[in-house]
């Protein structure tokens, strides 16, 4: 059964990484057992749940539909990466504001993928939000209060637009 | 669950992947954006000695036009189809499909010539490419092989891909400005597998549509077209009375599987549905004059 490792190179987080693993590992084990990132969770390890959900070069993708080797050479950022760099800081303020979460296990991955939406659809509709976030499950919340944040930040960051607009 | 030991090759040519294929033989599997692939090991439903990783092969890659053709590489990503100008412009009705394949996150991933590989019945661009009548380009030792798409999609999950070839892309022909394209499914969350679907590929002429074609997905083994409602409705002045025919002879047409939860039946009405909703968007005089309150 014991498979040859592999010796992988990527960035996580901004930090060069240089590991062996095994082909068979998913990238979200890799970061939560070898690098000890634990912010991305793992819920149903079949790609439905979205609890996974980490950036793979610039994209958000399952964690458990990616192989750790298949990160080899790439640019990987989770939650404890956005955390810190702030990127995101006033996505997980409105989550908190609107009390968008409660046992905190889907947070990452919601965080993740509204991120992307804020990215590439700035004007997005709270329709197209409620879309968008349909990847991602929530058991506690019902959805609103997630929803109800994100289109909060769409809001602000529309606005912020328009004022340096005016500013020129 | 975790996938079972396998072990893992990231192949630089399609030579190499011919020659790995070669030799191991049912052993092996290719893995390309592996959003169905991954599943199905972590599942364990399947449980193959090798994974042999095309994603870094360059000529499986990108959009083109080629003469009168738009040829999509296998490893293209939904993502990618979804945000396409040449798609956009050339084959329409991929883009209105792409927001309905699963969520962002799998569709970063997920890849055009893994789904027509994989031939689900139930996946959106199997149906698109048999609307579109496009062709399925396959290479294997033996050389390069096209097949129509209406002849790829032999049974459930079962292809015309043979052992050894590997799906390189495919070729679909350029849309013209008076073509119309619609596309519509019904699922219970925004990126479940459809219940039913369709897409509908047409020529605007004189008050009617000319070359129609109706497919379905999430119906029968493979996505299915509706050859004698096509017919029914090609060149005729569309009207009301039109369309109930049609829909009448596509409710007799579908044999539809029944699924966990839906019955054949419902999946049967269902499909009637969204064909007269399609027929309806594709061409406005098939819907009942207001009459004036």
């Amino acid at each position: 059964m014991n498979k040859p490792l592999h010796p992988i190179h990527l960035t996580v987080n901004g930090r060069e990484t240089r590991c062996n693993v095994a082909p068979r590992q998913h990238l979200v084990d890799f970061l939560r057992e070898d690098l000890g990132l634990t912010g991305s969770h793992l819920g149903c390890e079949h790609g439905v749940c979205g609890a996974c959900t980490v950036r793979l070069d610039g994209q958000v993708v399952r964690g458990c539909l990616v192989l750790a080797v298949q990160a080899d050479g790439c640019q990987v950022e989770t939650v404890e990466g956005v955390s810190d760099s702030g990127r995101l800081r006033d996505l997980q303020d409105a989550f908190m504001q609107r009390n968008a979460l409660q046992c905190g296990f889907c947070t990452s991955g919601m965080l993740l993928a509204a991120g992307e939406l804020l990215d590439t659809h700035p004007d997005a509709s709270r329709e197209e939000v409620r879309v968008w976030m349909s990847g991602n499950y929530c058991r506690c919340t019902g959805y609103h209060a997630i929803v109800d944040a994100v289109c909060d930040v769409l809001a602000s960051r529309q606005a912020a637009r328009v004022l340096a607009v005016a500013k020129g | 669950m975790k996938a079972p030991a396998f072990d893992y090759i990231r192949a630089r040519s399609l030579d190499e992947v011919f020659q790995l294929l070669k030799r191991h033989g049912d052993d092996a599997r290719v893995l390309a954006g592996g959003q169905s692939l991954l599943a199905t090991l972590n599942m364990r439903l399947s449980e193959p000695a090798l994974l042999v990783d095309i994603t870094g092969i360059e000529e499986l890659m990108g959009i083109s036009v080629r003469g009168s053709m738009l040829r999509i590489g296998a490893l293209v990503t939904h993502s990618e189809i979804e945000g396409s100008e040449l798609i956009a412009l050339h084959a329409p009705l991929l883009t209105m499909a792409a927001p309905h394949i699963a969520h962002r996150a799998i569709r970063n991933r997920g890849t055009w010539g893994g789904s027509i590989a994989y031939g689900d019945p139930s996946a959106e661009w199997p149906a698109c490419l048999i609307a579109l009548e496009g062709m399925v380009v396959v290479r294997g030792v033996a050389g390069e092989r096209r097949i129509a798409a209406t002849d790829f999609f032999v049974d459930l999950y079962t292809t015309a891909l043979a052992e050894g070839e590997v799906v390189v892309g495919c070729d679909l022909p350029l849309s013209q400005s008076d073509d119309v394209f619609v596309f519509d499914e019904l699922a219970r969350r925004h990126g479940d597998y459809a219940v039913a679907g369709v897409a509908l590929a047409a020529r605007r002429a004189a008050g009617g549509l000319q070359r129609v074609r109706l497919a379905f997905l999430g119906i029968g083994t493979t996505p299915i077209r509706v050859p004698r409602a096509e017919a029914l409705l090609e060149g005729q002045a569309m009207s009301p009375a039109l369309v109930d025919r049609a829909v009448a002879m596509i409710d007799n047409e579908l044999e539809p599987l029944a699924d966990l939860t839906h019955t054949s039946n419902t999946k049967r009405h269902l499909a009637c549905v969204l064909a007269r909703r399609a027929l309806g968007t594709a061409c406005p005089e098939s819907l009942a004059v207001k009459r004036a309150a």
